[in-house]
């Protein structure tokens, strides 16, 4: 499978609005300032991105105590992603790369042309709006939160960590 | 590759000793039919490997899908506070169409434990500090839904059939253990 080439760590996150309800529309750069999880998944409905939503939903709190923003974003339209997420109780915004379609995944790296659905693939955009960590996923394997945690995890430790210049002397 | 974390340990509900070789665990959810059907597969695979499977369960309850199922986390909890968790636990695979609370209240009395203290556990939800560890467990080890197992603290990817989870334990027993 000639997996397509992601945006790595170090990319700037490309900025994108797409619609979140028939009326609405939520772009990225509404969240600088604060980490943005970004999970593109293939389809609504399918078994595997039914258990990733459903399980990245149970844990919300989870990327909340890192105080990040998780997106799901995946081709369907709008109104799919409304009666996916009241049926699975998703909690977090679910974005649709409709039109033009699979615009957003193209410039992620993750748009899968032969299928016409994203690939399963997780960023991580630090609060300035840069990629710190990308995976894209085995189609068919469900990749779990652990990945995006402990991403988060670095960003806060990064956060935490003095400013100051190396000092002769200092530990490394 | 995502691994357990924290490894198995005393505060788990276990089946066997730590000391043996192959260490099963399972995140579930007692409403959710795929880990009723990964119940009777654990079963067989411990009649198959004996001495050397240490079988270790933590709750991974899907709330959103299946609204009682933190409750009945919460009732095997109750009863595990009373040393009665794994037959609480068998009672609520056998009956996961009936777990909603009365139905939790009609096993507790069925095993004999102290209905007060059964009662004002779920009422105090004094377990659920159990649950919401177990779940962030879940979460930093890479649970992808339910049930999802570790073999050895390594996740496993394949499907959860005897055949497969038999085979990956034991490829997986032919090296020391990590965790």
């Amino acid at each position: 499978m000639p997996a397509p080439s992601i945006l790595q760590p170090g990319a700037k996150a490309p900025d994108f609005a797409l619609k979140v309800t028939p009326d609405q529309k939520l772009a990225l750069a509404d969240f600088r300032g604060k980490p943005v999880v970004l999970a593109f998944y293939p389809a609504d409905w399918s078994p595997v991105c039914s258990d990733q939503m459903s399980v990245y939903s149970e844990i919300i709190d989870e990327f909340r105590d890192h105080g990040a923003q998780l997106l799901g974003v995946s081709c369907d339209g709008v109104w799919c992603h409304l009666a996916f997420a009241r049926e699975r109780k998703l909690n977090f915004p679910l974005l649709s790369d409709f039109e033009p379609k699979g615009q957003v995944a193209r410039s992620y790296g993750c748009y899968e042309a032969a299928e016409g659905i994203s690939g399963r693939a997780l960023f991580v955009v630090d609060a300035a709006g840069t990629i710190t960590w990308s995976y894209l996923a085995p189609i068919g394997v469900n990749p779990g939160a652990d990945g995006i945690l402990s991403a988060l995890e670095a960003l806060r430790c990064e956060a935490s960590a003095p400013r100051s210049q190396p000092q002769q002397g200092a530990r490394p | 590759m995502s691994t357990l974390k924290p490894p198995l340990g005393p505060r788990d509900h276990l089946r066997g000793e730590l000391s043996r070789p192959i260490h099963l665990v399972e995140f579930g959810d007692y409403e959710c039919p795929f880990c009723g059907q990964a119940q009777i597969v654990v079963r067989a695979l411990e009649r198959a490997l004996g001495d050397q499977l240490c079988f270790g369960f933590r709750n991974f309850p899907i709330v959103g899908a299946h609204p009682n199922a933190q409750i009945a986390a919460e009732a095997a909890e109750a009863a595990g506070a009373q040393g009665e968790f794994w037959a609480m636990h068998d009672l609520l695979y056998d009956n996961q169409h009936a777990l909603d609370v009365p139905h939790l209240g009609r096993y507790a009395e069925q095993l004999g434990l102290d209905m007060h203290r059964f009662v004002d556990d779920l009422q105090a939800h004094r377990h659920l500090e159990k649950i919401r560890s177990d779940r962030h467990s879940g979460a930093i080890s890479g649970v992808a839904g339910t049930p999802t197992f570790f073999i050895n603290g390594i996740r496993h990817e394949g499907p959860f059939d005897f055949d497969s989870l038999l085979a990956a334990m034991t490829l997986a027993a032919r090296f020391p253990r990590a965790g």
